[in-house]
């Protein structure tokens, strides 16, 4: 039993994760039909930015560092996530829907091998600042460290929502997604929300970045492919294009992971272990695609000519 | 206010605006009819930069506005309704009027302005967080207008606000729009039931296969016998 509240424990804390990642790529689909398969890799700078403005200034106490390695991370993220836009995307509006999808593919192998120039290929140990109580819960434990990742991701979704659903901003990027030529006419810059969406959900990326290394204690260059693919599984398990689906579809894809990880042991006779975790969310995704390919909650209301 | 000089409107070689010149005066209603496919849409499309003109000029308050960014169209007063209505489905009633307010920044008379729509468009207001999605086409159409409103236009286009509508919600609509041109507003409406139209506007043009064949006095236009064979069905 207490296997089992400890899964869903770590599946909640990675969930999360995967949620803030899972809305970079939903957002982005919503505005434009683009799946931006080189989000995984802004995650992945947020996550080795982070760590190296922590590792540069050893001696602050990490309610300082934290915050400001945070900050660092977030604006080169929304910068290099600004700049995709910009010059990957933006050129190849109107072309063919395949033309962006692979150019999104190339650019997040150039990212992947910057990251690789210039923070080498070896795996990074992220410095042990972070406060390392644990609490007992049910018979499980949660680390101190577990705990500020389920709040912040969680104060970062509300966040994200009452942008949305409340702000002009937030009106002006549901308009653009529904029908841009519209919002246009609206008088709405339509490359202006685009380049917000992309910033926002980079600044999404760059926390969980920060998150994951310090979760798991590393980070390295290629960190991002498999993260990517994986929110992208949970934004497509929601329904993509769909902001609450991102959220729920994360959390559920964490849960699963972990529970299929600490059960397929016991499941296989011992024959797969926990390191197979990573198939659970190909599962999920062909699952989802033979199954409900619309995802849990995607379009709900009918649309009257 | 509005002057169209030559205008043209192509579609991968297929021409379906050809040289088209028409002007609208300051606080006219204008009616552009014509057959379905005639191009008239193309030609409301082209002014509010939907489409790209191949070539031809739109002057509009004295300044070329061809080669304008199609968002700043809004600001410079000019509205449209666009065929088919355009309403943000997924967006409540009051959110879609809040976009047609998205140019402005005068909060308190942007709430003023939802309440006047409400006064002109009664049913918007029972249903004023109901998604849009869910209304009938007529309330979408009244919607669509209630959203053109909220940008304070100047010029405001109307593209076939009939289309698809019962006998009584089109009398509606078109009480509305009789309202809106009698306060003052410039009106160049785009409709197939020339009838209809011809008799709230001041003045008419007949569009045929993208070029404009005839232009009179909308009165003028009902009385002649070219128009009431092709377009009254008599």
């Amino acid at each position: 039993m207490d296997i089992f509240i400890q899964q869903i424990i770590n599946g909640l804390v990675l969930g999360s994760i995967y949620a803030l990642v899972a809305l970079g790529y939903t957002m982005v689909y919503g505005i434009m039909g683009l799946i931006n398969f080189a989000h995984g890799e802004v995650v992945m700078i947020g996550a080795m930015v982070a760590l190296f403005v922590i590792k540069a200034l050893p001696g602050l106490p990490a309610i300082v560092l934290v915050p400001l390695a945070l900050v660092c991370a977030a604006i080169v993220c929304m910068t290099i996530g600004f700049a995709i836009e910009r010059i990957a995307y933006r050129p190849l509006r109107r072309a063919p829907k395949l033309a962006p999808l692979i150019t999104a593919i190339g650019v997040s192998i150039i990212l992947q091998n910057l990251a690789m120039l210039i923070w080498g290929r070896n795996y990074h140990a992220f410095p042990p600042i972070l406060p390392s109580g644990e609490h007992d819960v049910f018979g499980a434990t949660i680390t101190s460290l577990q705990i500020v990742i389920i709040v912040v991701a969680g104060l970062m979704m509300g966040g994200l929502t009452l942008l949305i659903r409340r702000t002009r901003l937030g009106r002006a990027m549901r308009a653009t997604s529904e029908n841009p030529p519209i919002a246009q006419l609206m008088g709405v810059n339509i490359n202006q929300i685009i380049s917000a969406t992309f910033v926002i959900g980079s600044a999404l990326a760059a926390v969980a970045g920060l998150m994951v290394s310090a979760n798991y204690s590393i980070a390295h260059y290629y960190m991002g492919f498999m993260l990517g693919l994986k929110a992208f599984t949970a934004a497509v398990l929601g329904g993509i294009g769909n902001l609450a689906g991102a959220m729920l579809g994360g959390l559920l894809l964490g849960v699963i992971e972990s529970l299929g990880a600490g059960y397929i042991g016991d499941l296989t006779g011992g024959f797969l272990g926990s390191h197979y975790q990573d198939i659970f969310a190909f599962f999920v995704l062909i699952g989802v695609l033979i199954f409900r390919p619309s995802g849990l909650i995607g379009e709900r209301v009918a649309e009257r000519a | 206010m509005l002057e169209v000089t030559k205008l043209s409107v192509a579609y991968g070689g297929i021409q379906a605006v050809r040289n088209v010149s028409f002007r609208v005066e300051q606080g006219e209603m204008v009616a552009l009819i014509g057959a379905n496919g005639a191009g008239k849409t193309s030609t409301l499309k082209a002014l509010a930069r939907l489409l790209t003109a191949a070539s031809g000029s739109v002057r509009y308050c004295g300044q070329e506005i061809s080669a304008l960014e199609p968002h700043r169209l809004v600001s410079q007063g000019i509205a449209l309704v666009p065929e088919g209505r355009g309403v943000f489905p997924r967006m409540s009633i009051v959110e879609n009027l809040l976009m047609g307010a998205y140019s402005r920044f005068d909060k308190p008379a942007i709430v003023a302005d939802t309440e006047h729509v409400f006064s002109l468009f009664p049913r918007l207001k029972e249903r004023a967080q109901q998604l849009a999605g869910t209304l009938s086409g007529g309330e979408q159409q009244m919607l669509a207008i209630g959203r053109a409103l909220m940008s304070r236009p100047k010029l405001l286009l109307l593209d076939e606000p009939s289309m698809g509508l019962a006998p009584l919600m089109v009398q509606r609509i078109f009480e509305v729009i009789r309202k809106v041109a009698d306060e003052g507003m410039t009106v160049l409406l785009v409709e197939q039931n020339a009838k209809l139209a011809l008799e709230v506007s001041q003045r008419g043009y007949v569009m045929e296969s993208g070029e404009i064949t005839l232009t009179d006095e909308a009165e003028k236009l009902l009385a002649n016998p070219k128009v009431r064979a092709a377009y009254l069905g008599e």
